[in-house]
């Protein structure tokens, strides 16, 4: 009970049957009640495999993961842990199982076999959560992607669960609907105190995160706040991944010989830190 | 096209009709088409013809008060009107009889051959307007929840009731957003110079496999989704599942029912007491 890591991944390697190579060797994070972590990688790098082990929808190859304390091997834990980890997926479209929007909500909830009366408020109370309550009895297809995935985190967020596994949530969403839904999942994290586990390949998203776990070829090869983890512009880059543009303006004017301090994300950040360069007088005040 | 995709041809208005359970509509227009067979046939014409009055009664009640306009009704005719049209006339000139109205050639139609096609066209019609009144008054979903319910006692012989039931649903679900799709793939196909209008039914059925191909692959994917989707959220089948809509057999449900009995009760008996 000392420990606690609301996920804890320990040394967890994973290979896809039939595949040569694994898609995840030896990866070990633990991720604490509360946190809003983004994992952030390209294609293939392994993260969605990453995704799909915290739910228990993939065993581990080796190692152990463990949802709460649950490890997903044991098969009779499984709804156990799918309940406490909600996953949301890319495509809107291919989540929605109902054809009303307050009775796909309640879907989870139909699963857990929560009586009818309970499940009402339930339903309510997770739909304006994700301000989606004018929608409750439209039907899918007449929502935009953006509010199908609110859809989908209200139907998590009805089963209660302690983790939200958001599984490139904002992939197939124009910039509208991306701002939407990580704003949504942003106040859910703040607000009810659920802990978020974001997985991206947009820098941006994952600028906004706690913390950072960047995966490559199926390791994790950097993890910490944003700032520490951009200022490795180099290795990012060699990653082929974007780092933020100002961190990245600010890593080539240090290396023109400016003074700048590490840790800038946003035009404010570097704006301030030029002025102190420039200007040092005027520091202080 | 896609805007107003009506699933089935459900009528959405409220009414009594409705509001009735569906598992009480479905069971009610299995009585109902029974009752049509227990109507006697043409060789009791005035049994017949008061057993068929009764029947056009209860219709034109059901459908006033479940507010379709009767024009829709008729429209649910109009596919099988051929078959109907067949009916009438096979009947009519080979079935024998002793009354002559016509002959002439290899044509005789006699008064029995008439009645009797009568008789058969009208049970087609009857049968085929108890059901669309069925499906006019019931949305998809509810007759999915109805047929689950009612299929439910088969579940100890392993019949898949909750399966086959939520099978219905996700179809449902997924017609606007294939046909969306389809919509989407016959643009595409057709910037790339593909042509789905012209030519004759062979070349026209070939030129739907640039369309058909894309469309499968990617509705598989889509199911493989879904699953996930749907075992992430913690569906593994019926069993202990609850239920966010509960169907309540209410007062009108029993009104619907005594009316039901009365009108099969009616037929079988002038059917029994007047052998005419």
């Amino acid at each position: 009970m000392q420990n606690e890591s609301l996920i804890r991944i320990d040394e967890v390697s994973f290979t896809y049957e039939g595949a040569s190579s694994p898609a995840l060797s030896h990866v070990s994070a633990d991720i604490q009640p509360g946190e809003f972590v983004a994992v952030l990688g390209h294609n293939g790098s392994g993260k969605s495999t990453l995704a799909k082990l915290l739910n228990a929808l993939y065993i581990p190859t080796e190692g152990t993961v463990a949802v709460c304390g649950y490890d997903t091997r044991k098969e009779e834990l499984v709804w156990e842990i799918r309940r406490r980890a909600g996953m949301i997926f890319q495509n809107p479209d291919n989540q929605i199982v109902a054809t009303l929007v307050k009775e796909d909500v309640a879907f989870g909830l139909e699963n857990l076999g929560v009586p009818t009366e309970e499940m009402i408020p339930r339903i309510e109370s997770a739909l304006s959560a994700v301000r989606m309550s004018k929608y409750a009895d439209s039907a899918p297809h007449q929502l935009s992607g953006g509010q199908k995935q609110r859809v989908a985190i209200a139907g998590i967020l009805a089963m209660e669960p302690s983790v939200i596994i958001a599984d490139e949530a904002t992939a197939m969403l124009d910039p509208s609907g991306r701002k939407e839904v990580l704003d949504t999942i942003r106040m859910l994290n703040r607000k009810k105190g659920i802990t978020v586990v974001w997985i991206t390949h947009f820098m941006e998203e994952a600028a906004q995160a706690d913390r950072v776990l960047v995966v490559t070829d199926g390791e994790v090869r950097l993890s910490g706040t944003p700032a520490e983890v951009f200022d490795n512009v180099d290795l990012m880059q060699e990653m082929h991944l974007d780092v933020p543009p100002m961190t990245a303006l600010a890593n080539a004017l240090r290396q023109e010989g400016m003074p700048l301090p590490a840790g800038i994300l946003t035009v404010e950040d570097l704006a301030k830190e030029v002025d102190q360069v420039l200007c040092p007088s005027k520091s202080g005040t | 096209m896609l805007n107003n995709v009506t699933l089935g041809q459900y009528y959405p208005v409220d009414s009594p009709i409705h509001r009735l359970d569906p598992r009480v509509k479905l069971v009610l227009t299995i009585a109902f088409i029974v009752s049509v067979f227990l109507v006697k046939d043409a060789s009791f014409p005035i049994s017949s013809f008061i057993g068929y009055a009764l029947l056009l009664g209860f219709i034109i009640l059901a459908a006033r008060l479940s507010r379709v306009p009767f024009k829709l009704l008729l429209k649910g005719l109009k596919p099988l009107r051929l078959i109907i049209l067949i009916t009438f006339i096979l009947n009519l000139f080979f079935t024998g009889g002793s009354v002559v109205w016509v002959e002439f050639w290899i044509i005789r139609i006699t008064r029995e051959a008439f009645l009797q096609a009568l008789c058969y066209s009208l049970r087609l019609v009857f049968l085929v307007s108890g059901t669309s009144l069925l499906t006019l008054t019931t949305s998809p979903i509810a007759l999915a929840d109805g047929i689950e319910l009612l299929l439910t006692p088969l579940k100890k012989l392993r019949f898949p009731a909750h399966e086959l039931a939520m099978m219905m649903t996700i179809a449902l679900r997924f017609i606007p957003t294939l046909l969306e799709e389809t919509d989407k793939i016959m643009k595409a196909q057709m910037a790339r110079g593909a042509d789905f209008e012209s030519g004759n039914l062979i070349s026209r059925a070939r030129s739907m496999v640039p369309l058909l191909v894309p469309l499968f692959v990617s509705a598989f994917r889509r199911a493989g989704d879904l699953a996930m989707a749907m075992e992430s959220r913690c569906y593994h089948g019926g069993e202990g599942r609850t239920r966010l809509r509960v169907l309540k057999i209410t007062r009108g449900d029993l009104l619907a029912c005594g009316v039901v009995a009365v009108l099969i009760a009616l037929i079988v008996v002038e059917g029994r007491f007047l052998p005419y």
